[in-house]
């Protein structure tokens, strides 16, 4: 599946528009669209400057440091990092963990999926959906939403800070927890604990379930936009459970081919550089993984996260999640399963899990049991793959005699959905904004399809008085023919024209 | 029980200056202070809202690019900024929140902006970020006696 739109052959002499930073992601990304002199798009790159040498900054230190360091690569999903270091540094210590060690993971990953989920449902991307894509942008956030929706923005505020509070229950801290160590956890959760969490976990379900039955809706007042926004074919991975079960924190890789063919399927992850390679593209930091039996970037590259998870898993192992999962999956005959749009969808139908089997974990006695750490044959490389709430995240490393990490390679999930987002963004530019004069409504669609992917580009110094947003169109003899800008309190402005 | 005073800082300690705001609310918590509570995050959102509950005063620190040195201080008012940026919001957007929830004025709020200079991943604290931070404690040691007007 090469790409139309990824390089234009005449860049030179088209204008440029440049949307930097994206905003209502994680870090910083920009998109540039290349048109020519009838606004035709020619040229479509998101370019992300992705961890910074962070590989480089844990290399050289203890590996007990490293799942309480790996923290600070996010302030969005630090809780995804810790367990997916954990389990690497599990392997390398040749250790099967306990059924508590377990259960109490988990229970933090699902607290981590669900906070993560409704934040960027309710916080990041309700806007969009409830206002419209090119709605005014003074409202277009989640104080807007607030403001206008206080039923749904609540909800989003309380099931984030239930998740928050599952994340510290049971990692120790609400931020640079240190629940989960190699080889089991340091902690189980309090009786005082559990009765906390299980007083509101049916109402965490409750909202959960409403959430699902929002983007449902929402689908079915716009069905063809929806359907039709940002569509794109792809290969799809992830993890899947030995019974074909969605599963979340472990299992063996599942991938198939954009046609549902299998490609491979129950793959020890160990392997995954036996079936995933990293190219690289000049106009980009960030790497792009492709299948490695494909050949190349063009034809093997894939997507990850709630729509692969929702739709390659044979059944969820929760009730309610199920169920709308088949709905899901029979709506319009199938359509919303290839929508860039069905993420949201997806993302919610996970939400759910994640609040069913926080309940039932809290209803399980092992939750609360001794049995905290395993010992094993040490190896000297470790593996950890979980599934994020963006997607598939690996942790690689090797350690040497003297306990020192020498080697580390990071593949986290936006990196796998590189492609895609390129792919969306192209389709989305040819869809909405050839031949029209851009406005900050239209390139908002733009952003509105980056979005669907929940991008997490992790650059989490945010100091006061960061993060503008400007967006310069550049004739094709270089002069900059318009300028919009907007500040960090969402009021556009075009300065040269003050 | 709530203590009444919430003192909250955020950053990323492993991004250079950008660990001023959770360094300063180190200090404090050292002090073990019976009537204040310590919190941090890497960054501030609508959830937030909720630890302003049952406060009398709160604290905000960060790092900040912008501020003059060694920092400056404001009192916040609550205000739909229609912050855009990423992830994270503005105090004010959180104190925002606070009225949309609860539908009453938040607690006194003041914003400590302490005068960053380097923010590069696996950079520790810069010499002139660990000379601000100083002067803030010294700052703060009288706003927690309530005697310093903002």
């Amino acid at each position: 599946m090469p790409f139309a739109l990824e390089t234009a052959p005449n860049p030179e002499q088209l204008k440029r528009v440049v949307i930097e930073p994206v905003s209502r992601v994680e870090g910083h990304g920009k998109v540039t669209i290349l048109l020519d002199d009838d606004n035709k798009v020619q040229q479509v790159r998101l370019h992300i400057v992705e961890f910074r040498g962070f590989e480089q900054f844990i290399e050289g230190r203890p590996y007990w440091e490293v799942p309480v360091m790996v923290q600070r690569l996010c302030g969005i999903c630090p809780v995804s990092h810790h367990l997916a270091a954990a389990k690497a540094l599990d392997m390398m210590l040749g250790v099967t963990i306990t059924p508590t060690a377990e259960k109490v993971r988990r229970l933090m990953h699902y607290g981590q999926m669900l906070q993560s989920h409704a934040l960027h449902f309710f916080h990041l991307s309700s806007p969009d959906l409830l206002f419209g894509f090119g709605s005014d942008v003074a409202k277009r956030n989640i104080v807007g939403v607030i403001a206008a929706e206080p039923a749904i923005a609540k909800k989003g505020v309380f099931l984030r800070k239930y998740g928050q509070e599952v994340i510290r229950m049971t990692a120790g801290k609400r931020v640079h927890g240190t629940g989960a160590i190699p080889g089991g956890v340091n902690k189980s959760l309090s009786a005082e604990d559990r009765a906390s969490l299980l007083k509101d976990a049916y109402q965490m379900i409750a909202w959960s379930r409403d959430a699902v039955h929002l983007i449902k809706g929402l689908f079915e007042q716009n069905l063809e936009h929806y359907n039709a926004f940002g569509r794109f074919a792809a290969h799809n991975m992830g993890l899947i459970r030995a019974d074909g079960a969605m599963d979340l924190y472990h299992g063996g890789l599942r991938a198939r081919r954009a046609d549902g063919s299998t490609l491979f399927d129950h793959l020890d992850y160990s392997q995954y550089m036996d079936v995933v390679v990293e190219d690289v593209k000049s106009w980009s930091y960030m790497k792009f993984p492709f299948f490695r039996s494909m050949g190349n970037s063009d034809e093997g590259w894939y997507r990850v996260g709630p729509l692969t998870r929702v739709t390659q898993c044979d059944f969820i192992s929760t009730p309610l999640a199920d169920k709308e999962r088949k709905d899901f999956m029979a709506f319009d005959n199938g359509s919303a399963t290839g929508a860039t749009l069905g993420y949201h969808w997806a993302r919610m139908i996970e939400m759910l899990h994640a609040a069913e089997a926080i309940k039932d974990l809290l209803h399980d006695d092992d939750i609360s049991g001794s049995e905290l750490m395993a010992t094993g044959q040490r190896q000297e490389r470790g593996v950890g793959v979980i599934e994020a709430p963006r997607g598939t995240l690996i942790h690689d490393y090797s350690v040497d005699e003297n306990d020192q990490v020498t080697h580390a390679n990071l593949i986290v999930s936006t990196t796998h959905n590189n492609q895609a987002m390129n792919e969306s963004i192209r389709v989305v530019a040819k869809q909405y904004l050839d031949g029209k004069e851009l406005t900050e409504g239209l390139l908002n669609h733009i952003e509105v399809a980056i979005r669907c992917f929940d991008p997490c580009l992790s650059c989490a110094t945010h100091a006061l008085g960061q993060m503008p947003l400007e967006v310069t169109l550049v004739g094709a003899d270089g002069t900059a023919l318009d300028r919009m800008t907007r500040n960090m309190h969402g009021v556009c402005d075009r300065p040269d024209q003050d | 029980m709530t203590a009444p005073i919430l003192i909250f800082g955020w950053g990323n300690p492993s991004r250079g200056d950008d660990a001023l705001g959770p360094l300063f609310v180190e200090r404090i918590e050292a002090m073990n202070l019976s009537d204040v509570e310590c919190l941090t995050d890497f960054q501030l959102q609508v959830e937030h809202a909720l630890d302003l509950e049952n406060r009398e005063r709160i604290l905000f620190i960060d790092a900040s690019f912008t501020a003059a040195a060694p920092f400056s201080v404001s009192r916040l008012a609550p205000a739909r900024d229609a912050t855009f940026s990423t992830h994270a919001i503005t105090p004010q957007s959180v104190m925002q929140v606070f009225v949309d929830l609860h539908d009453e004025d938040p607690p006194p709020c003041d914003q400590l902006a302490i005068r960053g200079e380097r923010f590069e991943l696996g950079e520790g604290l810069s010499a002139a970020a660990a000379n601000h931070l100083e002067a803030a404690l010294r700052w703060a040691e009288a706003w927690l006696a309530h005697k310093q007007a903002t």
